[in-house]
């Protein structure tokens, strides 16, 4: 399965890319595994926002097959 | 409470005149029902943290952001009973004293007015996904986190009844 990862702001200057398609075996894969494999293994930064099909989730949440991750840092609109 | 408030969010690139965006879209409304309007205009500094800024960009996440504005505009219409919510936010390259945020709301009555859009403009800026990125004699650099309005907070906190950590 194919899972789309956007990176913005900070995290995307420090990734040096706005976004990754990763391929997965298997039907469901952990956020937090999502960021093993496009990290090579760095630990995600704590303050980091994880969003999943755009709504906020944690690295413990499950994906599946065409759904859009996203990792952020604090937001600060306004 | 209100199940009909009208909520209208606008994410856009393009500069905006708070006043003529209200006044606008007050008159798509049926302000006869209307007892007052509270707008809050959040504008561009040309200072922040000890340094000068003289211009800004601002990141966002399409789709996401105008999804999380449109929800704590909803938990605002579940809170207080309001008749419409006007949300605009810039993104992109903003200078200094350029309006950033406009939230503005109809009631009948001031207090529900005054509640619903200090919880909009506190809840926006913790939950919508936009970053700061501002230019300074030293370089540009991220905003890391916005500065905190405590007072605000805590009222708005009480109001709506939230309990809240950190």
């Amino acid at each position: 399965m194919n899972i789309k990862i956007r990176y913005f702001a900070s995290m995307r200057d420090r990734m040096g890319r706005a976004e990754d398609t990763v391929s997965v075996d298997g039907d469901t894969v952990t956020v937090a595994d999502l960021w093993k494999k496009v990290s090579s293994g760095q630990d995600l930064p704590g303050s980091t926002l994880i969003a999943v099909n755009m709504e906020y989730t944690d690295g413990a949440a499950t994906v599946k097959n065409g759904d859009e991750v996203a990792f952020f840092p604090p937001v600060t609109g306004g | 409470m209100s199940a009909k408030t009208g909520i209208t969010v606008l994410v856009q690139e393009e500069s905006f005149d708070p006043c003529q965006l209200t006044a606008a879209h007050q008159a798509t409304l049926d302000a006869s029902k209307c007892g007052g309007i509270v707008t809050f205009v959040g504008t561009m500094r040309d200072y922040n943290d000890g340094h000068s800024v003289s211009s800004m960009y601002l990141d966002h996440y399409p789709g996401m952001t105008e999804r999380h504005i449109e929800k704590v505009c909803q938990e605002a219409a579940e809170k207080w009973d309001v008749i419409d919510i006007l949300v605009a936010h810039r993104y992109g390259e903003i200078k200094p004293s350029d309006a950033i945020v406009l939230v503005a709301v109809w009631s009948a009555h001031r207090a529900n007015a005054f509640d619903a859009c200090r919880f909009v403009i506190n809840y926006l800026k913790e939950r919508a996904p936009f970053w700061k990125r501002e230019s300074t004699p030293a370089g540009e650099r991220w905003v890391e986190h916005n500065t905190k309005d405590p007072a605000a907070e805590v009222s708005v906190a009480s109001a709506a009844g939230i309990r809240r950590t950190g």
